[in-house]
Parts: structure tokens; sequence; C-alpha cells
């Protein structure tokens, strides 16, 4: 997987994730979306992993942010800008 | 709090700029039944409900309706981007023009300014979740409309996102509904304000 597929794959778990947490918001006891929701989170910590192995901080928090000494947080391009989508 | 990530919900990257399209779209963001409405809804209705599951319902829709109004705002931002003095007079974009330049700012598609009395916390479970579940209906009913009005394949594809999304959140707004329902009197639902009256529904 080359360095935007693999991003953009992390970021679809993200959405599985999160739609397991609205569902579970309103099914507190339902086991298969509980073991869903920790297949999800594995797979994405699996592929995060692999990610900063191969090409660093993912940057997507100020505070996971430090690469090479430097405060890559504020590096370009920011979500909004075509680029972003483009990288 | 709040953490913020470095990311859009759902990946917009639109090739033509088309003020036209942007004086539409922005009232997803500023408009009656715009994101932007809707984080502030159920953000602020958190703080009188009753139930630690709606309280958490509440709290992770309204943080996923910020990242919708992030969304909308990158549409409006890359369509109005790169434009012409001749392009702004053309498209009618120069009475939003004039104002706010290419900025992003709260208004309706119709140019009125986001207000609060676009939401409503009234401080009752039972009519605050009807709020909701007829806000998602009436978000639903606006993308409806623009997907009507818009045939570029870059707009389309992050619209019908938002779109179902207001589908699943109806559909969890009407779990809550039928969950607190469960909770109280089956003869007489209204007898008390859960939200208000101690014992209510104990």
């Amino acid at each position: 997987m080359n360095k935007a597929k693999l991003r953009r794959k992390i970021w679809e778990l993200d959405f599985a994730i999160h739609e397991m947490v609205l569902f579970l918001d309103t099914h507190k006891n339902n086991t298969a979306a509980l073991n869903r929701l920790k297949m999800y989170k594995r797979e994405r910590e699996m592929l995060v992993r692999e990610y900063v192995s191969r090409f660093g901080s993912m940057n997507e928090t100020a505070n996971a942010s430090e690469c090479n000494n430097s405060w890559c947080w504020l590096d370009g391009p920011w979500p909004w800008e075509n680029k972003f989508a483009e990288e | 709090m709040w953490q913020y990530e470095k990311k859009l919900q759902y990946p917009i990257n639109i090739k033509n700029p088309n003020p036209k399209y942007a004086q539409i779209i922005i009232s997803q963001y500023g408009g009656p039944d715009g994101e932007l409405g809707a984080s502030m809804r159920y953000l602020t209705q958190r703080y009188s409900m009753p139930y630690d599951d709606v309280k958490g319902l509440l709290t992770d829709i309204g943080t996923e309706e910020l990242a919708h109004l992030e969304m909308v705002c990158a549409m409006v931002h890359q369509l109005t981007r790169n434009l012409t003095p001749e392009e702004i007079k053309k498209s009618g974009f120069d009475k939003y023009f004039v104002d706010h330049t290419a900025a992003v700012y709260p208004v309706a598609a119709a140019g009125i300014p986001w207000r609060a009395e676009y939401i409503q916390a009234k401080g009752d479970i039972i009519a605050d979740l009807h709020e909701d579940l007829a806000a998602e209906q009436k978000a639903r009913v606006t993308y409806d409309n623009l997907l009507r009005l818009i045939d570029d394949p870059d707009i389309l594809d992050p619209l019908r996102f938002l779109r179902q999304r207001e589908i699943v959140h109806y559909q969890r707004f009407g779990e809550a509904l039928r969950r607190t329902t469960d909770r109280l009197d089956s003869k007489n639902f209204y007898a008390c304000n859960p939200s208000f009256d101690k014992n209510c529904g104990r």
C-alpha cells in the first residue's frame, strides 16, 4: 500500500469505529457490536504502526506531532485545502 | 474538551471553482438546518439531559456535526478560490463578496446570517429529542435539494455522504426516544418532565 492508500484506509477505519460508537450509544450491551469495535481498533492500530514505521508521524493531533526535532503539527496542507486530498 | 484531528471525515477535493454552487451549499453551514446549528443544538441540549446514554449520544453526534460543518466549509472554500472580479459579478457572488471577500461566514443561501433561533433547548427530553429528529429530516431534505441543483461529481460525492449521515443520526435519535419512553409510564409519557422533575419515571 502506498502512503495515500494507507492513510485513506486508516481514515475509513476511523469512520467505521465512529459508526460503532454511535450504535453502541443506543445498544450498550450488544456484544457483537463491541467485538466489531475491538476488531476495527486492532486493525487501525496495525495500520498506524505500519504508517509510522514507513512514513513517520501521521501528524493528526497537536500532541503527537513531533518529527525530527521539529513542530510538524504546523506543516500544511490543512484538511480544507485541495492539496490535502491530493497528497 | 475537544481535540482537533487534522483530517476531514470524508475527503473533499473540488477541481472546478463555482461561486454559484458555493452560495447554495453555504446554507448547510449557516442556514436554518445547517451543520453549525446541528452541532450547537445537540451539544447545548446535553446539560439538561437526565439519562447518561442520551448525554453520550448527544456528545458524539454533536461532535460529528462539527466535522460536518468543517466539510461544508471546505466545499465553500474550494468553490470560491481563485475567482476573478468578472466571475464574482457574473455568478451573483458579489453580494456576499462585498462583506466577506472569500472568507467562509455562516449565512443561509439567501444571505441571512446564522441565528440562535435555528436551534432549541427546551429542557424536556421528549420535546428535545423530537426537535433533533425533525432537525435531521430537515437537513436531509436540504441535502436532497442541493443534489437536485448540482451536477459536479466532486461535490455530489461528499453531499451524498452527508445526506446519509442525517439518516443514521435520525435512526439513533429514534432509538434514544424509544429508550426514553421505555423508562416512563406507558399510560402517560407526559405525566412529568424527566429533565426537571425529581423521581420522574422512577
